[in-house]
């Protein structure tokens, strides 16, 4: 160690608090923005639900199998679980959208409302077109 | 620095991911995995559904559907366990779980709806 500079004898590098493996269970929304990464788990098992079920429709007396399968109350309260946790994550994904996206039309910003509207409105149109296409035959 | 030039890509298909999952997975979720399993709604005949899968823009979508839906929940938990148990020192290996997993992801669903047509 040559000449120790004195300016940097308390210099905010040094100040590192442990943070707690858990910082994230005392305050609501810290828990909320935990539990919303979380829904990344969820989605990924309903990728691998749905790949299951097409599979299931082109095997051979697969597709029976597959509705006994997802029947069971285990499954029934996993995709019930996944449900809560895709809700979760679509309602807080929307809401972001006006923040994260600045539109601007004829040199004017769109207002964030507007933003946030037609993004609900898409998920209202897309849900109505997938309960249509399975329920309407 | 390879790295880094990748990482402006996950962060789009975690976005992307993030669109599609938010729009098609509810109602999806909602009907086959609680509705029609429960009998709450009548579930539509084996034909039906063969017919519906068959259509290349259904299997074009839900293959989209999946291959970003698998990269944005990879990108969103690897950085749950970053940020939530800080697990920093293992950051290459779930990296590679991740993303590893969100590719074998993407070769099936390739695989599935490319036999579906």
């Amino acid at each position: 160690m040559k000449d120790k500079p004195v300016y940097s004898e308390f210099h905010p590098r040094w100040y590192r608090p442990r943070m707690s493996t858990y910082w994230w269970v005392k305050r609501w929304s810290h828990l909320a923005f935990i539990l919303r990464e979380l829904s990344s788990l969820f989605i990924v098992w309903f990728v691998l639900y749905l790949l299951l079920m097409v599979r299931a429709v082109f095997g051979t007396n697969r597709y029976q199998e597959f509705f006994e399968w997802s029947a069971k109350p285990v499954i029934l309260v996993v995709n019930f679980v996944s449900l809560a946790f895709v809700l979760f994550h679509a309602i807080t994904w929307f809401n972001l959208a006006p923040k994260a996206m600045v539109v601007r039309l004829g040199g004017k910003r769109v207002p964030g409302s507007w933003i946030g509207a037609s993004n609900y409105l898409a998920w209202a149109v897309v849900s109505a077109l997938i309960a249509v296409l399975l329920l309407g035959a | 620095m390879a790295k880094r030039a990748i990482e402006p890509l996950l962060w789009m298909l975690f976005s992307g991911g993030g669109v599609l999952a938010a729009l098609f997975i509810p109602m999806l979720l909602f009907l086959f995995g609680l509705a029609f399993p429960s009998g709450l709604l009548p579930a539509p005949s084996h034909q039906h559904l063969l017919v519906v899968l068959s259509h290349p823009v259904t299997r074009a979508v839900l293959f989209l559907l999946c291959t970003t839906a698998l990269f944005h929940g990879a990108h969103r938990f690897r950085y749950t366990l970053y940020d939530g148990l800080q697990i920093k020192h293992l950051n290459e290996l779930i990296s590679l779980l991740c993303y590893g997993g969100a590719i074998v992801g993407t070769v099936v669903a390739g695989y599935l709806f490319w036999r579906a047509g």
